[in-house]
């Protein structure tokens, strides 16, 4: 079954009395599992598409149905919730709290969940363990690199079980040492746990990895390959 | 959690902070010293009042307040007396006689004002007995005591001998010669001047007066019940014989002085409050513009707008009770000293106009709870309405432009 599907999606802005449009009729199905890149160049829709995916910004036509669940019909309320029962977000940088632990920031997507203190306190353990920061559990942001806090962000969207995680261009803000490293630990829980990855990036390292890419130019898909790793 | 997010969050720009809670520190303080010392002095102004002059409550013959002749006065019945203290809320009556006369020494002569008391109760209500600098109340029953002010005027001393010329009830004329049996200090300047006290049967025999009195003071059990009460009574009397007055209806100028007075503190807070207000209004625009980015962040992950609201209401209700605590802290050590002792303006020139209207020239800081939880309350929800532009802000934002900037 299709975790992410899109139908005749667009959205367009005004400037001025020039109408962008953004994102130019996408059909895109994605599967549980999937490992994706949404790759094109600055410019070509990638950031509105994943929008519209999460749930962040609503189509100026056409259908984004999540899990079944047809999201642009949703009310504020309403979407706020699905996204925390099925979306895990990785953004470029400062995904996180600044006043909460690394521990903290996870747990506290459990917590938006009402989920007990002992599951709360074991999963975030137990997450920033397989992203390599059991040691960094009572640290702040503040104290930890950018690529460490990217592992957190990783860790915190995994803790509510998404249905699958959305990560626009994760590695920008980092080192090849640090980029290398969260893909590994992504690709890692992509395997073992079947988690499904959708990516906006112009990373070439992140493309190397992907399974599937699909490129965008002026808000339409140009290809689409699924390749074999 | 949210509790520990809002508490962390009053942190991150601790200077910022600490300005915030400082200026609400700041005018509440002010605050609560202007107003314990404002309604200190009224309420000592009532007392000096209240006390020796008009009492709560009182009776009279009708009319008796606006005449003040022995004309006016009322028979001191037993039934009267029944009624009133049948009267729900009345704990006792003290009966006065009151009138004017020429007081003289032979050396010199000056009006007084007579009064006819029962010094037992007089003391036991109105602590009437407090001012005795020198000699006794009453000794065997007779005697004449004088205020300070009236024996200073004579040059007398206990002992000494005073003459009472005037005229009684119905006219008849209305002398008497007394010894001087002690000196009283009055709080009141006015009445210290002028006032002298002769047992009530002496004064009712000078004036010819007999079982009259001009006034029956009602001495409520819960004195903040008086109003009520002035109604209770007025209901159980004859009011075509007799008039029920309280204090605010007796002496309504003070009443009115000290309205105006408290209207001219109150203003002056509100423009304080107004002050403080524009800073706490900075500190939460430059807070929520700084987080629009995490606002952003955190309602894309999933956090209700309410509950991100509810954290930022919490952490300027911290803010702003850091600053009420700090306030009360500093506030009632003096507040305390100077409701047990009263700052004392005799001698200087505000008070002299003190004296000038009757009262004691003294400044006690009242330690009323009521002015506390008052000004801590209007300090806080200030904060709270102020921080209600952050929750209209996190109710508008939109996760994808606040993550764009
Ligand atoms: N809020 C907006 N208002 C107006 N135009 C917008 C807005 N957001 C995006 N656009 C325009 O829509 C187009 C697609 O932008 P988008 O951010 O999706 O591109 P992108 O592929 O993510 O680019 P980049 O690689 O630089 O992140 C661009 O022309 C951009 O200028
Ligand atoms: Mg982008």
């Amino acid at each position: 079954m299709a975790v992410i599907e899109t139908h005749n999606l667009e959205r367009t802005y005004q400037d001025g009395n020039q109408v962008i449009r953004a994102v130019d009729g996408i059909d895109l199905q994605i599967q549980e599992g999937e490992f994706t890149a949404i790759v094109g160049p600055s410019g070509s829709g990638k950031t509105t598409l994943l929008n519209l995916i999460g749930g962040l910004d609503k189509p100026t036509s056409g259908e984004v149905i999540i899990a079944g669940t047809p999201i642009h019909e949703l009310s504020d309320n309403a979407m706020i919730d699905f996204r925390l029962k099925h979306i895990g977000f990785v953004f470029q940088a400062y995904n996180l709290i600044p006043v909460l632990t690394a521990a903290e920031n996870v747990e506290f997507i459990m917590l938006l969940q009402k989920k007990s203190k002992e599951e709360r306190r074991q999963r975030s353990h137990q997450l920033l363990e397989a992203v390599g920061l059991g040691d960094r559990l009572t640290k702040r942001p503040g104290e930890l690199s950018g690529g460490q806090q990217q592992r957190v962000a990783v860790a915190r969207a995994l803790a509510s079980r998404p249905s699958f995680v959305l990560a626009d261009e994760p590695t920008a803000n980092l080192d090849s040492h640090s980029t290398a490293n969260l893909l590994d630990i992504m690709a890692r829980l992509n395997e073992e746990e079947h988690m499904t990855f959708v990516f906006a990036t112009h990373d070439q390292r992140v493309i190397d990895r992907a399974k599937r890419v699909v490129t965008v130019e002026d808000g339409k898909i140009k290809s689409d390959e699924s390749l074999d790793r | 959690m949210i509790l520990k997010l809002a508490w962390r969050n009053i942190w991150r720009n601790k200077r910022r902070s600490l300005l915030t809670a400082g200026s609400v520190l700041f005018a509440l303080f002010f605050a609560l010293i202007m107003r314990s010392m404002q309604l200190g002095v009224y309420d000592n102004m009532v007392q000096n009042v209240v006390n020796i002059s008009t009492g709560y409550i009182q009776v009279h013959g009708k009319d008796f307040w606006d005449e003040k002749t022995l004309e006016y006065s009322m028979e001191q019945t037993d039934s009267l007396e029944h009624t009133l203290l049948a009267t729900e809320g009345v704990a006792d009556v003290v009966p006065r006689l009151e009138s004017f006369s020429l007081a003289s020494t032979g050396r010199a002569t000056k009006a007084a004002m007579i009064l006819g008391i029962d010094a037992e109760k007089e003391s036991r209500y109105f602590d009437f007995d407090e001012g005795l600098t020198k000699g006794q109340i009453f000794p065997d029953g007779n005697g004449i005591l004088l205020s300070e002010g009236l024996a200073e005027y004579f040059k007398l001393d206990i002992h000494d001998t005073l003459v009472l010329i005037g005229q009684g009830y119905h006219g008849i004329s209305a002398n008497g010669k007394y010894h001087v049996s002690g000196i009283l200090k009055l709080r009141s300047p006015e009445l210290n001047k002028q006032l002298a006290f002769l047992p009530l049967r002496e004064a009712q025999f000078l004036f010819g007066a007999q079982h009259r009195v001009t006034s029956l003071v009602v001495v409520p059990e819960d004195h903040d019940e008086f109003a009520g009460l002035t109604q209770e009574i007025r209901s159980e009397l004859d009011t075509t014989t007799y008039e029920v007055m309280n204090w605010r209806e007796m002496m309504p100028e003070l009443v009115q002085a000290i309205q105006a007075d408290s209207a001219g503190g109150l203003i002056m807070l509100f423009v304080l409050y107004l002050v403080i207000s524009f800073g706490i209004f900075g500190t939460i625009l430059m807070m929520t513009s700084e987080r629009q980015y995490e606002y952003g962040i955190l309602i894309s992950i999933g956090m209700k707008r309410g509950k991100l609201a509810l954290t930022v209401l919490l952490e300027t209700f911290f803010l702003s009770v850091l600053g009420v605590i700090g306030a009360c802290l500093l506030a009632l050590p003096p507040v305390f000293y100077y409701h047990a002792h009263p700052i004392n303006l005799a001698g200087e020139q505000m008070g002299n106009a003190y004296e000038e209207y009757g009262f004691e020239p003294v400044i006690p800081a009242s330690n009323d709870p009521s002015i506390i939880l008052t000004h801590s309350v209007i300090v806080v929800i200030i904060t709270l309405v102020l921080a209600l532009y952050a929750v209209w802000k996190i109710y508008r934002l939109q996760p994808v432009k606040a993550m764009h900037s």
